[in-house]
């Protein structure tokens, strides 16, 4: 029996689960597959929850409704990749052999990473939206808070969903409006980039839409600490911006064991071809999703089209041929504006995004960088669709290639 | 693109004033491209500015957290070298290009 090994069962792990048995002989192949949780979050609904649009049970359901029959899943922690033994160490002395390897292991939020991030005021002024405590803390906070200075603060790149934190700032926008409370709720951006988004076209809509909404915008600030005593935090330039309510993007961290098993870059992302998707130093090593460190968004749209990439040269290795499928980069991100609207963007590694209509040219439904109801209501059927189609590796209506057609230059 | 002498070497610039050839760069051409940018160069300026070049003639990406862990300078020293935006004087006065943003 040859193995495969997949490790992770997130978006990206469990979507390979599903698309790797359904391609591999059950009589030569054993897929298993490892995560140290049960839960299975779908974090795009995080977003939500601090405006008590989602609670905790819309987002959660156990991992184990998602594997097919077929795959073995270990519940356990990932201790150390021996990349040369073609082995995995597990916590509790396991160790798995494979001959191939799927790392799928994402990416976690690391507030400890910033001094006095998780001072006196964590969970009681200061918050994150990327965990499911961090959310609901914050939900809470909102149902009482009076208003003041909200500050949300991106502490370093890369950081998954990217768009994440607009969308943030635009919900708070509606929801403090809705309750009567915007003139007392001061919002400011904080980011290290020099303006609202990377590239020029989509920064300019967005960057137009935060001035509209009454947002101000504080760019290039890289964080250095938070003082807790004076609620301000300072960046390494000095420049200080005071907060009551601080909403924090901590620093986003690959797992541990890609820095012991000597796998990854500085931020413990795994070094990978942007291409193939193969590790660069071992051949029967493939990284999708977050984990990795290609120059392209953290996302779960990413994890997806990547998805049918990662299963074609996987084949190709498997048989020994030569790895045929390229990966482009395509992102695919619904951008939540507020008052049931929102926008979407769709982009590579060469293309920025660009407006037009989006899946079919000219008919869309969905309007790119255009701003819509119905992009809003794509971006709840999302959820659905996440559940029902995506996690289950089933083809869905969209090329995972990004197609030209249909948008303007 | 446009040619400019800068300590007496006829360079090539991009539009942003990033030098499009690494190999064109001298001490005295840094010296120069920091005085415009109100930087005068010490000597641990030239000791990261090497750290800089090694590390993009690497073909690694360059980030404020990295430059912290350089063994060379903190990034508040870092900081304090390079005021203002340090990652995009830097860059523009060690001769090489200016670090993309993608997320």
């Amino acid at each position: 029996m040859k193995k495969l090994l997949i490790l992770g069962a997130g978006t990206a792990g469990t979507m390979m689960a599903n698309k790797m048995r359904k391609v591999l002989s059950r009589s030569d192949w054993d897929i298993t597959i490892v995560d140290q949780y049960k839960t299975h979050y779908y974090q795009p609904g995080f977003l939500f929850i601090p405006f008590g649009i989602y609670n905790e049970q819309d987002v959660i359901k156990p991992k184990n409704d998602f594997f097919p029959v077929g795959v073995n899943v270990i519940f356990s922690a990932i201790e150390k990749v021996e990349a040369d033994k073609n082995r995995v160490l597990l916590e509790d002395g396991i160790s798995l052999k494979y001959d191939y390897l799927i790392i799928a292991t994402g990416t976690r939020t690391a507030p400890e990473e910033t001094d006095g991030l998780m001072g006196n005021l964590w969970y009681k002024d200061i918050f994150d939206f990327y965990t499911i405590e961090g959310a609901v803390a914050l939900a809470n906070h909102f149902k009482t808070w009076k208003g003041g200075k909200l500050v949300v603060n991106i502490t370093e790149l890369p950081y998954k969903c990217p768009v994440a934190p607009l969308e943030f700032v635009f919900f708070a926008d509606a929801f403090f409006t809705e309750r009567g409370l915007r003139d007392k709720v001061d919002i400011t951006y904080v980011t290290p980039l020099p303006g609202a988004f990377t590239k020029p076209r989509a920064t300019k809509m967005l960057g137009e839409l935060l001035e509209q909404k009454n947002i101000n915008i504080v760019p290039d600030y890289n964080i250095m600490e938070v003082d807790n005593e004076n609620k301000k935090i300072v960046d390494f330039g000095g420049k200080e911006v005071p907060f009551d309510c601080l909403v924090t993007v901590p620093t986003n961290l690959g797992a541990d064991f890609i820095e012991t098993s000597g796998l990854g870059d500085d931020m413990n992302f795994v070094k990978t071809d942007k291409f193939t998707l193969q590790q660069v130093d071992h051949e029967n090593i493939f990284v999708i999703g977050d984990a990795s460190n290609i120059p392209t968004s953290k996302a779960g749209s990413v994890a997806h089209f990547a998805a049918e990439i990662l299963e074609e040269n996987l084949l190709c290795a498997i048989e020994g041929r030569e790895l045929t499928a390229k990966f482009d980069g395509h992102a695919n991100c619904y951008i939540e504006t507020g008052y049931g609207k929102g926008t979407l963007i769709d982009f590579n590694y060469d293309t920025e995004p660009l407006p037009g209509s989006f899946p079919f040219p000219g008919l869309g439904p969905f309007g790119l960088l255009k701003i819509t109801r119905t992009n809003h209501y794509g971006k709840l059927l999302f959820r659905w669709i996440y559940w029902h189609i995506l996690l289950k590796g089933k083809d869905m209506p969209i090329e995972s290639e990004m197609q030209m057609a249909g948008k303007k230059l | 693109m446009s040619t400019k002498t800068i300590a007496g070497v006829e360079v090539n610039l991009n539009d942003e004033g990033y030098m499009e050839d690494a190999s064109q760069w001298t001490k005295e051409i840094g010296a120069e491209i920091a005085k415009e940018e109100g930087i005068e160069l010490t000597e641990k300026h030239y000791e990261l500015i090497e750290w800089i070049r090694n590390k993009v003639a690497a073909g690694e990406g360059l980030t404020i957290r990295g430059i912290g862990k350089s063994g060379v300078v903190n990034a508040k020293e870092f900081y304090g070298l390079f005021p203002g935006a340090p990652l995009k004087k830097a860059t523009k006065i060690a001769g090489v290009p200016k670090p993309t943003s993608c997320i």
